[in-house]
């Protein structure tokens, strides 16, 4: 039997002295010691929580010494439940101070262990695409609508009368020969069915005209027919935009406002447009006009851009607008040949043929 | 149209040192495109010298006869001494004056010339043909210069051939037909650069006089309304065409046939008029200008036998029998303004020459040229208009021309039947092209630059008393101009096209740039916003777009299994299709579109997901050619509507078509493979991407052309079909020669309705009641009716049900399977109990029990 230090315990022996001998300062600090060191011997967490009830549990030595303090003379408990408090928030401490290690341990093992690829392709859905054109289209009608302008659209078959008569190109105007149109077949019994597949997006400033009253500010995309074959630089369906305007007092120069606009909208403030004399039936005066494209794949350069004029007083009067109040000016562009000098494609047959490479590149258009 | 510089310097007094960027900027300032210009100042560099031909020694013992030459180059080579050269040729003699390069210099092709030893001698230079210099086809021998020239040896050699010259080729729009030669060019180069312009049109020119060089009856002076003729007799028929006019010529693109033929195509490049040459011994009575009469034939120059008809104008020989037209109409002997005759064109021992210049109905000379496929560089002038001025000017200009270079005595008779009416005065109000274009002109600048162009400017003129109809009303009481153009200018017809010459001269440049303002507008209709929508909507589930070629074959549509009556076998059929394979328009987007999936197939693609989005046609039954509308007037709305009625349908459709993949295998695992329900989701990704809601939604089983019978499915809104997808049939598929399994969705776009408002749903806080169902029965019964009875019965409460197992297996039947539903419930003022869970759910039970007989699976 150990020496007791502890004066009063010598009137409690009546109780076991081997329960009593717990309370002993040293057993519960061996019992710390024990403690610590079997934690420290965890080396994960479930291993840690098998120790708990060895050393915390109601078996365990601070357990069974807590029990023992009873027994004690009143005098003595309250030193002898603060030593074993000690001892146990000791332990407990050291217990949570290994488990916070060892959890932290393993989640640093769960990360290392859990590490993948991250560079493997997961393209399981292929990707789509928008045509170049559609989205051009697209981007110059925007453009417009954020001036005001509607988007006006009609037939791609047309009559005569809306794609040349009342433009201003009559049956036997040479004008009527430059455009290589396809003819629809008449019906049994016709000679001639008077519908074409419209040769330029014009027609529509007809059908515009018939329909609405000025002021008239739209914009017209759409596909065209001419009878050309195939090859880099010719397509027998091509696109075009163009835009109208009908108002009051409409002067040339709000053309040349626009178009400058235009320009710089499309390729940034610094863009410059030049224009010169030109002729179309349906304008007059009319112009073509060049934009200075800096990116150009063959150096900078100026590059055709598209046609404009004054709507020919003939033309409204056929649509009935009284060209003695009213004036307007008209223009328009190819988008397949702006395609071709913005995004450097060489051959016309890329955009026709519906090669998915070739799209692709130009992903869902913004 | 090409023409040398040195041509226009005859007119105009253009600058010596005018560089040719000037030049160029000068006719594109004007609107005259130019296609190139060529400066063949350049195209020869270094010394090209005159030299005279001293020595000749004829070297032997070669495989070709070779000369040693001794050439005196004056003291271009420095030294002064004969310059040996050693050449080829044999087409002069000594003392012949020829062109020479010295070392140094460089011909066409980067050919540079230097000195070496050759044939045994030394060469120190090159004696230059024609070809080498770059100035034509003619390799036969070298240049031997005319006795006449002036030029020395040792002077520059350039200028004595013409290659001291610039050619500029122009692209001349049709409404500038008087563009169209050298004295149209001048005159436009002159305003251009502030030159005075002397005009080769207004040079005096014998009048007509009583007695005719030939008898000519003209009988319509529609088509003819000036004819003038003059005679030469005695031409040298052996006399050639100089070597400058033939020079002139060849740079416009003309070949040179006789000296006649020759002058009157100089004539026609120089002033503008077209003329023919007639042989007078090959013609046997008067001529006889009319309308052919149907049937009637005459053989062109180029050697083609021409049916005419009744609206082509011919001159005809009125000695000649006919048995078509009538007593004394003769036989035509020329397709009038557009090609002259066989029979009665100047041949080689031609020596009585009569000359004709006329002039025709534009419209007339067009439409022939059109019929006859026969667009002559006469009829390109015709159609774009010539000055009827200019005929008696073109002939003395071409007498002078024939008696001087090929002798020959010109008629004092000169027959000029002249039925031009004066040029339309048009009314301008003087401050129109101000308020046309923008800038401030005052009258008298517009007074100046229209008279500039060769117009009569009256101002104050009466306004009432020329044509009130163009008087601008809106002018005010504004100065008013008359305006009489030039004969030359038969364009100029309305205040427009002056307000035109006005900006043009003044210059484009000129115009300020001013942004007008437009009202505030309304932005994208729903139908364009929705097919942005269904655009982009393909393009994230990763479809890539096309724009395919509407033109298809008649044999489509029985590749496509169309039934004999299907409303897409009726196409719209061009009258000149680019390729006669395929004269039709689509009636429907999958034929071009499978096109493309299988060139991209040929081109190595495997896995493949396309769409389209774009117009199909179906021509209009029944109906004739739209009526007649004039452009004098706004065609009435009932004139417009029966117009409009005729053209076809052209609804805007879109189309998906879908082949390998659509999941590709990876290193995740199994790919999978695209199939019917692919092309059925894409059907409702469109309908989604239209805001249409689910419940106005269904997609029915349907047989359906080009589709698979069992795996094809109808589309509809609001009950109504608009499209169909799934699997391709397989007979489809193999006429077509397309992967098995391919599939595709086609729908009507402008059949949809606008996307309703939506009515927000009331969103509860309460727990939701889930209950799956097993249903067991025939497999027969479509998923989608099962769920619509689900959702009848289930009531109000019902807030989602969802399909998320089919089964099959021989302990459910033959024929049978079960469909799982998980049905979700939930009321929106309380939690559920799950008695009320149980009673919702039995009651949608009942309803596919009672309608299809469905039994709980496990109950």
């Amino acid at each position: 039997m150990r020496e007791c230090p502890y004066a009063m315990s010598y009137r409690n022996d009546p109780y076991d002295p081997k329960q009593v001998a717990l309370l002993d300062p040293a057993a519960l600090a061996e019992a710390v010691a024990d403690a610590e060191k079997a934690f420290t011997a965890a080396t994960d967490p479930d291993a840690l929580t098998a120790l708990r009830p060895a050393h915390l549990g109601d078996r365990s030595p601070v357990s069974l010494a807590r029990r023992e303090i009873g027994a004690l003379p009143p005098a003595a408990k309250s030193d002898a439940g603060k030593r074993v408090n000690e001892a146990r928030r000791a332990i407990e401490s050291a217990y949570a101070a290994r488990a916070e290690v060892l959890d932290r341990e393993q989640a640093a093992r769960v990360l290392v262990e859990e590490r993948v690829d991250v560079t493997l392709p997961y393209d399981r859905r292929p990707r789509g695409a928008r045509h170049p054109l559609s989205t051009l289209m697209e981007q110059i009608s925007d453009l417009f609508v954020g001036m005001g302008y509607e988007v006006a659209e009609g037939p791609e078959v047309e009559l005569e009368w809306t794609n040349f008569d009342a433009l201003n190109i009559p049956a036997d105007h040479p004008a009527r020969g430059l455009m290589d149109t396809f003819h629809i077949a008449p019906p049994a019994g016709a000679d001639a069915s008077g519908l074409v597949l419209r040769t330029h997006t014009s027609p529509v400033q007809a059908r515009t005209m018939l329909t609405r009253k000025p002021p008239i500010y739209v914009v017209v995309p759409g596909r065209v027919y001419r009878t050309d074959e195939l090859d880099a630089t010719h397509a027998p369906v091509f696109h075009q935009v163009e835009g109208l305007v009908v108002d009051r007092g409409i002067t040339m120069a709000h053309l040349r406002g626009t178009l400058d606009h235009f320009a710089r909208a499309m390729f940034g403030a610094g863009a410059k447009t030049r224009w010169r004399p030109h002729y179309f039936p349906f304008t007059e005066p009319s112009g073509e006009f060049d934009v200075w494209f800096p990116e150009h794949r063959d150096g900078p350069r100026w590059v055709e851009w598209g046609g404009c004029g004054m709507v020919n007083p003939r033309v409204l009067r056929a649509c009935g607008i009284d060209p003695e109040i009213y004036s307007g000016f008209a223009f328009g562009m190819g988008i397949d040949r702006t395609v071709m000098f913005r995004h450097g494609v060489s051959d016309m047959r890329d955009m026709a043929e519906g090669d998915v490479r070739f799209t692709r590149a130009f992903g869902a258009g913004a | 149209m090409r023409v040398s510089v040195s041509w226009l310097r005859e007119y105009v007094d253009l600058p010596v040192d005018l560089p040719t960027e000037d030049l160029e900027q000068a006719l594109v300032d004007l609107g005259i495109e130019v296609e190139s210009v060529v400066d063949l100042r350049r195209t020869v560099t270094g010394p090209l010298v005159v030299g005279e031909v001293r020595e000749i020694e004829e070297l032997t013992g070669f495989k070709k006869p070779i000369r040693h030459c001794l050439v005196d180059v004056g003291t271009a080579n420095g030294t002064g001494e004969l310059q040996q050269i050693v050449c080829g040729a044999r087409n002069f003699a000594p003392g012949d004056r020829v062109v020479v390069i010295l070392p140094g210099g460089v011909l066409p092709g980067d050919f540079t010339i230097g000195a070496r030893k050759t044939y045994g001698r030394m060469s120190a230079g090159m004696i230059c043909s024609a070809q080498e210099l770059g100035l034509g086809d003619d390799h036969s021998g070298i240049i031997v210069l005319p006795p006449d020239t002036a030029a020395r040896p040792g002077d520059d050699a350039r200028p004595v051939v013409g290659l001291d010259d610039v050619v500029v080729e122009l692209e001349i729009t049709p409404d500038r037909g008087y563009a169209l030669s050298v004295r149209g060019i001048a005159r436009e180069l002159a305003y251009a650069l502030g030159l005075s312009f002397r005009d080769p049109g207004l040079v005096p020119a014998p009048a007509g006089t009583d007695e005719p060089a030939y008898p000519v009856q003209l009988r319509d002076t529609v088509g003819c309304d000036r004819f003038a003729t003059r005679m030469v007799r005695g031409v040298d028929p052996t006399a050639t065409t100089p070597g400058w006019m033939r020079q002139r010529l060849t740079v416009a693109g003309i070949r040179s046939i006789s000296l006649p033929v020759d002058i009157t195509n100089y004539v026609m490049l120089e002033l503008g008029q077209p003329m023919h040459a007639f042989d007078a011994d090959r013609i046997t009575g008067p001529l006889v200008v009319r309308r052919a009469e149907a049937g009637e034939k005459v053989t062109t120059l180029d050697g083609v036998v021409r049916a005419l008809t009744a609206e082509d104008m011919v001159i005809c020989d009125a000695g000649l029998p006919n048995s078509l037209a009538g007593e004394g109409d003769g036989v035509p002997i020329s397709l009038a303004a557009v090609m002259g005759g066989e029979t009665s064109e100047v041949v080689g021992g031609t020596t009585n020459v009569l000359l004709e210049a006329a002039h025709w109905d534009p419209v007339m000379v067009g439409r022939t040229a059109r019929r006859h496929k026969l667009f002559s560089e006469a009829a390109k002038r015709w159609e774009r208009g010539v000055d009827p001025a200019l005929p008696l000017v073109a002939l003395q200009r071409a007498v002078e021309l024939l008696t001087t270079h090929g002798g020959g005595e010109a008629g004092a008779e000169v027959l000029d039947l002249d039925h031009v009416r004066p040029m339309r005065p048009v009314t301008l109000p003087a401050d129109l092209p101000s308020r046309r274009i923008g800038v401030d002109y005052s009258p008298q600048r517009v007074v100046d630059l229209l008279e500039q162009v060769g117009c009569t400017v009256i101002r104050g003129g009466d306004r009432l008393a020329e044509d009130p109809g163009t008087v601008g009303t809106a002018a005010g009481a504004g100065d008013v101009l008359t305006v009489t153009p030039p004969t030359w200018r038969p364009d100029l017809t309305d205040p427009a096209d002056l307000v035109e010459e006005v900006v043009r001269l003044d210059g484009y440049d000129r115009v300020p740039s001013v942004l007008p303002t437009a009202p505030p507008g309304r932005g994208l209709t729903w139908q364009q916003r929705r097919r942005r929508a269904v655009a982009r909507s393909l393009a994230e589930r990763g479809y890539v777009e096309v724009l395919g070629l509407p033109f298809v074959a008649p044999e489509l549509a029985d590749q496509l299994g169309l039934p004999a009556d299907d409303p897409r076998r009726p196409a719209v059929r061009l009258a000149n299709p680019l390729s006669e394979e395929e004269p039709l328009l689509r009636t429907t987007l999958l034929g071009p579109l499978l096109g493309i999936l299988k060139r991209n197939l040929g081109r190595g693609h495997r896995d493949l997901a396309l769409y389209e989005i774009g117009t199909v046609f179906h021509p209009r039954a029944g109906v004739g050619a739209p009526p007649v509308m004039g452009v004098d007037r706004r065609p009435t709305d009932a004139e417009f509507a029966a117009a409009d009625a005729v053209v076809p349908a052209q609804p805007r459709h879109v189309a998906v078509v879908l082949t390998g993949d659509v999941d590709p295998a990876g290193w995740w695992g199994a790919g999978r493979a695209a199939g019917w329900a692919d092309a059925v989701e894409a059907g409702r990704a469109v309908l989604a991407a239209a805001d249409l809601p689910a419940d106005r939604i269904e997609v029915r089983a349907a047989e359906h052309a080009p589709w698979h019978p069992g795996r094809c499915a109808a589309l509809l809104v609001d009950g109504v079909v608009v499209g169909h997808a799934g699997e391709l049939h397989p007979t489809v598929v193999a006429a077509l020669e397309l992967p098995r399994r391919t599939s595709a969705m086609e729908l009507d776009l402008d059949a949809l309705p606008a996307a309703p408002v939506v009515s927000a749903p009331t969103v509860s806080g309460f727990p939701p009641a889930l209950i799956d169902v097993a249903l067991v029965l025939d497999d027969t019964v479509p998923a989608a009716d099962v769920r619509a009875a689900l959702v009848e019965g289930a009531g109000e409460l019902l807030e989602h049900v969802r399909l998320f197992d089919v089964y099959a297996s021989e302990s459910l039947g033959a024929g049978r399977r079960s469909l799982a539903y998980k049905l979700t419930f939930r009321a929106p003022d309380r939690t559920l109990t799950v008695e009320e869970a149980v009673a919702a759910r039995d009651a949608a039970v009942a309803v596919a029990t009672r309608r299809f007989g469905a039994t709980l699976r496990g109950a």
